[in-house]
């Protein structure tokens, strides 16, 4: 079986599963909700012009509701038992990492689709260009790529779920930093070419932690 | 054994009193700072610039003995050698203990230069994005009870803290700075009477970190000794 052959497969089982249960994608999307209207309400008697938190409550917002997905995707492999199957099938471990980062992936986006209609009718705003989406892909990349691999680290502790967003946070501060400064100054009307150096930024980011990752995952699964 | 002790008591004596010089040549015989265009600061804040000969050095340490709990953290994987392990614990402490130093003395100079206590400037917040960091890293250690599962993830850990730190640092640079730059590439802003006092300090900093590295793995060392011993004897 070769690399993508066996990412790809993860990915679909993955998919299958959730198809079946809808559990990461449902308490993912509602504690994303909840946390924009919570936000909403915490901010509207003071914050004169809504459109200035808008940035920060987004990214908030995935960055909540990521880590709740993320701490479901490894659980769930645990309580299983599947993820001794996974370490035995005859392939390149990192294959698992990179299969469990791409569903992650994909669930955080799906969120962030159904999330971000939902913001613009709120606030009234558009978010809905080609820049604003590659910024979320970008930031959501680097979310997923991190959040994976301390997932992997954080179940097999005693504290578990409290652990993941402790250890996540400061190492994803720099991606929350530019994310939410993109998202703000394309909301201020900078064009595509302003956030171009920013957006570079992420991308090193993205593409850094995902070889780091790629590099000590088989310690991180080791048994 | 014997000489090795004896080796690591007289670096601890010698650091002692080459601390006590570097208190005695930064608070006395360093010439007192004068501001940018060479005018005189005013009391409070010629008598507060005093911390750099303390707050530079102990920034310096900290990020020394964050690299080194990388690089140990690094030869633990490669290797599987316990020592490694304990290298990075060791050094992770000491780089937190120097860390609150840094936050600590920075304040002290911001309240007279600033007029405040804290202001959300990158290094002071890229310090406390550190801060955490390391916090996290023992919270991590401390979750768990196998001790190779306990020194595998803390190595992972300890590896991505460390190379996060600098790309936090730019991150956060898009905003405005305040903080004085020390050096830049065509000067440094230090005058001839202050050079060598800082350099002093920067040099017996280092020694001083050495020194506590060397007794905080001996202490990891012989603690794990004793946990032996007991189980031996049936504890």
């Amino acid at each position: 079986m070769n690399f993508w052959h066996a990412v790809g497969a993860i990915v679909w089982k993955d998919i299958r599963a959730e198809a079946r249960t809808k559990d990461i994608f449902s308490s993912m999307f509602v504690f994303a909700l909840l946390s924009v209207i919570v936000f909403n309400f915490a901010f509207q008697l003071r914050v004169a012009d809504m459109k200035s938190v808008v940035p920060g409550m987004l990214w908030v917002a995935i960055s909540f509701a990521g880590t709740l997905g993320l701490n479901r995707a490894f659980v769930i492999e645990m309580d299983k038992g599947s993820l001794a199957g996974l370490l035995l099938a005859p392939m390149d471990r990192a294959a698992i990492y990179f299969g469990k980062t791409l569903g992650n992936l994909l669930f955080m986006l799906i969120v962030e689709a159904v999330l971000l209609p939902l913001i613009m009718i709120f606030f009234n705003l558009s978010l809905f260009s080609v820049p604003h989406l590659l910024v979320l892909l970008l930031g959501t990349i680097g979310f997923a790529v991190v959040g994976t691999i301390f997932s992997a680290i954080a179940v097999n502790t005693r504290a578990r779920d409290v652990l993941l967003p402790i250890l996540l946070f400061p190492v994803l501060v720099p991606v929350l930093v530019s994310g939410a400064n993109m998202t703000g100054m394309l909301l201020d009307g900078y064009g595509f070419r302003d956030i171009l150096g920013n957006l570079q930024f992420v991308l090193f980011y993205d593409l850094v932690f995902a070889v780091l990752a790629y590099l000590t995952f088989d310690f991180v699964v080791e048994e | 054994m014997q000489r090795s002790e004896q080796t690591l008591t007289t670096l601890t004596v010698i650091a002692g009193l080459a601390v006590l010089v570097a208190a005695y040549l930064a608070l006395v015989v360093a010439p007192p700072a004068l501001g940018p265009s060479g005018q005189n600061l005013g009391p409070d804040l010629t008598a507060a610039q005093r911390i750099i000969y303390f707050h530079v050095p102990s920034a310096w340490v900290s990020m020394l003995a964050f690299a080194v709990t990388m690089v140990a953290s690094i030869g633990y994987l490669r290797t599987g050698n316990q020592r490694w392990d304990i290298a990075a614990l060791s050094s992770a402490e000491i780089g937190i203990a120097f860390t609150i130093a840094v936050l600590g003395s920075g304040s002290v100079w911001a309240k007279p230069a600033w007029n405040t206590w804290w202001t959300w400037d990158p290094r002071l917040t890229t310090y406390t994005i550190v801060f955490l960091l390391y916090v996290s890293y023992f919270m991590l250690r401390g979750s768990m009870d196998d001790p190779a599962r306990r020194a595998r993830f803390a190595a992972v850990y300890g590896i991505f803290a460390f190379v996060s730190v600098p790309i936090t640092f730019f991150s956060i640079r898009w905003w405005r700075t305040i903080h004085p730059v020390l050096f830049d590439a065509q000067n440094f802003g230090l005058s001839s009477g202050m050079k060598p006092v800082f350099f002093y300090c920067l040099a017996t900093f280092t020694l001083l970190y050495m020194v506590f590295l060397l007794h905080r793995m001996r202490l990891e060392e012989t603690r794990e000794e004793v946990e032996e011993l007991k189980e031996q004897l049936g504890y």
